[in-house]
């Protein structure tokens, strides 16, 4: 080896594997984090989808009318139903995960991880009973 | 059980090949032999020219990563009989660049390493005469799980993020930054958090969870990842609504 001898930070003869383009499809758990990474485009349709709905209320009956025909349409239920299953899946994997992000103590013991899951799962539920009861519930 | 097996093992020679090419050896497999203990013997007994790296043979080094049928795994802690009747597919460890046969070069993992600085970092040191720093088991409670980390880098294998965007600090070097952060002794997360806040931090982790299902030692490097974002995002909101007291 000579004096000069030195690294370098280019090396020719190391091999460097391309990442596929469908690197997602070659595990369940990649193609399951994708879907969930796509399901905040669920997220954002209803987003809009709600401020077509305010629109159409602030506009008049008539608007209100014309958007609950449109709402009917294959192409609105198609995206309404689309995305309700893309949102619950974003719901349970995010509830599922938490546990991972909250450290919940109690004294100095740990809470377990299906308590804290658990707990978002009843806050959800709560939330959904609440809306139930405000939207059919007769006053 | 089958008493032999067969390992396809993935040989990069750099002075004759420009890709991985895939040799099969059929060897014994008795129920107590691990992966590595079937690379031993090819190295031994069959083909000497085959390169790879191992230290310890008991989990603890962390040298002899690799992927076992695509999966990441210590291959002294893999048993071929698990396997049986094969065959087993044995690669170098994915995201990482080749330098020969099933050797990866670790060089970018270890400078990403030593960026979060995981070591106690203390803004000035007791002096002697007052003994050592002492510790409660709870306050050992709080980081014991991340400071099980071996640098075995399975992790950075497992995460896509990583293999897309080689920039991202990655798995292990922020849980051990995590691991440093809840030591009672340590003053330095302010330090660390500069560091892991940028963009290639901890907010290029997308949580997509295989890091932790790889970890040989269960240190939960996405827990550490998103608890890190939750302190991270927590810090900001206090700097918005209390600046001064942020300073």
């Amino acid at each position: 080896m000579t004096p000069n001898t030195a690294y370098t930070p280019y090396h020719p003869r190391w091999h460097r594997t391309r990442v596929s383009t469908y690197w997602w499809l070659a595990r369940g758990s990649y193609f399951l984090f994708i879907l969930r990474e796509l399901s905040s485009l669920a997220v954002a349709w209803f987003v809009v989808y709600l401020l077509m709905l305010i629109s159409a209320v602030s506009t008049g009956n008539d608007a209100y009318q014309q958007f609950l025909h449109w709402s009917g349409t294959p192409f609105a239920l198609f995206m309404n139903i689309g995305s309700f299953v893309f949102v619950v899946l974003h719901a349970v994997t995010w509830f599922n995960l938490a546990p991972q992000a909250m450290v919940v103590k109690v004294g100095s013991k740990r809470v377990p991880g299906f308590l804290i899951a658990g707990s978002n799962y009843a806050g959800w539920v709560l939330v959904s009973i609440a809306i139930v009861a405000i939207l059919f519930i007769q006053w | 059980m089958s008493e032999r097996i067969t390992l396809q093992v993935a040989r990069y020679r750099p002075e004759k090949e420009s890709e991985i090419q895939f040799e099969s050896y059929e060897l014994p497999c008795p129920k107590e032999w691990v992966v590595l203990d079937g690379l031993n013997h090819i190295k031994d007994r069959i083909d000497g020219t085959l390169s790879y790296r191992w230290s310890c043979r008991m989990g603890i080094c962390g040298s002899c990563g690799m992927l076992v049928n695509g999966e990441p795994k210590l291959t002294c802690a893999t048993f071929l009989a698990d396997y049986a009747p094969g065959p087993v597919r044995v690669e170098p460890l994915r995201n990482f660049p080749v330098i020969r046969d099933l050797v990866v070069e670790i060089g970018d993992f270890m400078g990403k390493l030593a960026r979060v600085k995981p070591w106690i970092v203390r803004d000035s040191e007791k002096p002697l005469s007052e003994g050592e720093y002492r510790q409660t088991p709870e306050e050992l409670d709080n980081y014991k799980q991340f400071s099980m980390c071996i640098n075995c880098m399975l992790c950075y294998s497992a995460c896509p993020i990583y293999g897309l965007d080689p920039h991202f600090i990655g798995p292990a070097a922020i849980a051990l930054a995590q691991r440093y952060n809840l030591d009672s002794r340590d003053q330095g997360a302010a330090e660390r958090m500069q560091i892991l806040s940028e963009h290639d931090g901890i907010w290029g982790c997308t949580f997509v969870g295989e890091c932790t299902k790889v970890c040989p030692k269960h240190v939960d490097p996405a827990g550490a990842i998103q608890r890190y974002k939750l302190q991270a995002a927590m810090e900001w909101v206090k700097a918005f609504v209390l600046p001064r007291a942020a300073q």
